[in-house]
């Protein structure tokens, strides 16, 4: 074998555990839901092999699965913009930090030494009737009842930002932390006031990790189903608990499977449009 | 004989080396022998038709309920047997179903089902085994109409033993409901706009459908206006809080007074009360009445799961799981005497013939079960 044919097949080779992780732990089980999709379920809650298109006609025909996924992609936009208003200003901080930068990075890293769901389940405990805000409320005699604060999509957002909030501030800091921070003395020497320096040096060259935050956030918060499920009212459904219920309550895995495909093709479009106009690169950096 | 696990024959090795009465070379070989004879047997093991059974999966509704079993049956088996018990946990019927359907056979072995609906579901998708009935002695003790609902759906057959019996009623927090009220509303107190925001009610489609025809005034092992029924479950949904989706839930909003009336499982709604909470419960006429059973899976160690059914039914253990988890035992009260405080729980019934509740039809349920609770989730969510 020449060396060229060599060197040829060494990435390959080295990259093959990973592909085959890849393969064996995505690519084949998305088969399997992609074939999942077109059998039917029996009136007994067996699956019926075959060709039928059933399930991909209900999804896409049926008002119901189109507003709720516009209700999910809503409440995902408005958590990825609060996310983006209150990631910016702290990101910006941790950036520019002299010598604690370590300190608020490991911070930011705390949340996630603690369980998604339990992050989720201890806004009851403050928003709760008996919660810690209301009693605070009550003592001062702000109020004289109990708000009722959980179980709308208000809290749903909330929890969502809890949870995405880290992801957006780590991409965005990755982002300012690679700027040269001369660049922003320069536009100040020559006469930019500080809002200006940043408004049209530091915003514009941070835009790729906000970007990248964001479709991170989006992606995450459209996916979730615990959130709504522990915070949200009756109303507050998303689009993977619609793929929840099917799969788990209704024993409808054919359904259930066309249902998670429409939402992974939907996203997946999106990560697609980051991706020829901004590029994965900048992800990687924020991931990493 | 008590059976002994591998651990045990290797400590018990490693103390006769220890002691001298082994050489090191005769320890190691027979290590050696041991790793060797397990990696060659491995792939063959599941062909086995008697290998020996070191553990038995079983899978229930967790919190009090998990925590009774764990302490009065599973703990003194284990130590009676040698053979550990994993217990996990699910939501309902349906999300296990779903785990057990993704799954190989053998992997679950005994599940806490609730209702023969749920026997007759796992019996139609081919999931039922056959017990042998002679190596559970204590089944003699189990309420006769209990056994025999179960043998008319799998043939004369048992998959299960039936273990304990309960009922889902009205729950209401005393401070702001009082009890003349409830008894005066019944199930029509769950779409009084009068507690609007304050009350909440299990996901479930059977319960819902249940008590919507309460709600209607129709019988509901049969309703016949089923667009009134949607009507009143969505008049229960635009005044409820929250829907709840497991015990714990719904005892954390009783509890913290986030809503002052549901329907609730009666030992659930009996914790609380023992827990000091000023909650009521009111069973209201034909209210759900279920009866739960230890259901093994196809593909399961039969001979071990029987010895676990039968120790369960033992009456010091199904007494003690009752008490602890607040439901009456199956147990038939002409044939054991049940103590004190069993005859105390909700929906006991001291003639053992249940006349007194209404079991859901399971023909009924799951002949419009995939129909009803496809319709339930998008009423559900404001459909």
């Amino acid at each position: 074998m020449s060396v060229e044919a060599r060197e040829a097949r060494q990435p390959w080779i080295l990259l093959s555990p990973a592909l085959t992780a890849v393969a064996l732990l995505l690519i084949v089980p998305l088969c399997f839901i992609v074939v999942y999709s077109f059998w039917l379920r029996t009136a007994t809650g067996a699956d019926q092999p075959g060709f039928f298109l059933d399930n991909w006609a209900e999804a896409l025909t049926d008002p119901f699965y189109r507003d709720i996924l516009i209700n999910t992609l809503k409440i995902a936009a408005i958590t990825t913009l609060v996310c983006a208003l209150m990631g910016y200003p702290s990101a910006y901080f941790i950036a520019r930090s002299n010598g604690n930068k370590a300190i608020l990075l490991l911070l930011l890293m705390l949340p996630f030494w603690i369980s998604y769901i339990i992050r989720t389940m201890s806004w009851i405990n403050i928003l709760g009737v008996s919660g810690a805000l209301n009693s605070f409320l009550l003592w001062t005699g702000i109020i004289s009842e109990p708000l009722q604060m959980l179980y709308n999509q208000a809290t749903v957002i909330l929890g969502l930002v809890h949870f995405l909030l880290p992801f957006m501030i780590l991409n965005i800091f990755v982002s300012l932390d690679g700027i040269d921070v001369t660049l922003e003395d320069a536009a100040n020497s020559l006469g930019a006031t500080r809002w200006e320096s940043f408004l049209q040096v530091t915003l514009p060259l941070s835009l790729p990790g906000l970007a990248a935050g964001g479709l991170l956030c989006f992606v995450l918060g459209a996916g979730t189903y615990i959130t709504p499920l522990v915070l949200g009212g009756p109303r507050d459904a998303m689009f993977a608990n619609l793929v929840f219920e099917a799969i788990i309550t209704q024993l409808n895995w054919p359904l259930g499977s066309a249902l998670s495909l429409m939402l992974l093709v939907v996203l997946g479009l999106l990560v697609a449009i980051y991706n020829r106009y901004l590029g994965m690169a900048q992800l990687m950096k924020g991931l990493g | 004989m008590k059976k002994i696990d591998n651990t045990t024959r290797y400590e018990r090795l490693r103390e006769r080396y220890m002691n001298g009465d082994l050489d090191r070379r005769g320890f190691l070989g027979l290590i050696g022998a041991a790793g060797l004879a397990y990696g060659v047997q491995t792939p063959f093991a599941r062909y086995a038709n008697a290998q020996t059974v070191s553990q038995v999966r079983f899978d229930g509704w967790g919190g009090v309920v998990s925590e009774a079993f764990r302490k009065y049956a599973f703990d003194p088996y284990t130590a009676d047997t040698g053979i550990a018990v994993v217990d996990g946990t699910f939501g309902g019927g349906d999300e296990y179903l779903s785990r057990v359907k993704a799954s190989q056979p053998g992997e679950y072995n005994i599940a806490h089902l609730s209702g023969v609906f749920d026997y007759a579901r796992y019996h139609n998708l081919g999931l039922s085994s056959e017990l042998n009935e002679a190596n559970i002695p204590n089944l003699q003790y189990v309420i006769p109409k209990l056994v025999d609902v179960f043998r008319k759906v799998s043939g004369g057959a048992l998959s299960c033993v039936p273990y304990d019996y309960g009922t889902t009623g009205l729950a209401y927090n005393r401070k702001y409901i009082s009890d003349a009220e409830m008894q005066e509303k019944g199930a029509k107190i769950l779409i009084d706009a009068a507690y609007k925001g304050k009350i909440a009610g299990w996901s479930d489609w059977r319960t819902r459908i249940w008590f919507a025809s309460l709600q209607t005034g129709q019988d509901p092992n049969g309703a016949t206006d089923m667009d009134a029924v949607w009507d009143a479950i969505r008049a229960h949904r635009d005044l409820s809080l929250k829907y709840w989706t497991s015990g714990a839930e719904l005892m954390s909003l009783l509890a913290e007074e986030e809503i002052y009336v549901t329907e609730g499982w009666s030992g659930r709604i009996y914790a609380l009360q023992e827990q000091g909470h000023d909650i009521g419960y009111y069973d209201p006429p034909n209210g759900y009445g279920w009866q739960e059973c230890l259901f093994v899976l196809k593909g399961s160690p039969m001979e071990a799961c029987e010895e676990l059914l039968n120790f369960m039914l033992a009456p010091e253990t199904s007494i003690a799981v009752a008490e602890g988890q607040n439901y009456p035992p199956a147990l038939d009260p002409n044939k054991v005497d049940l103590g004190a405080k069993i005859p105390t729980l909700p929906a006991f019934d001291p003639k053992g013939t249940l006349e007194g509740l209404t079991f859901a039809d399971p023909a009924y349920w799951n002949g419009h079960e995939a129909d009803w609770s496809k319709t339930f989730g998008r009423v559900q969510k404001g459909y």
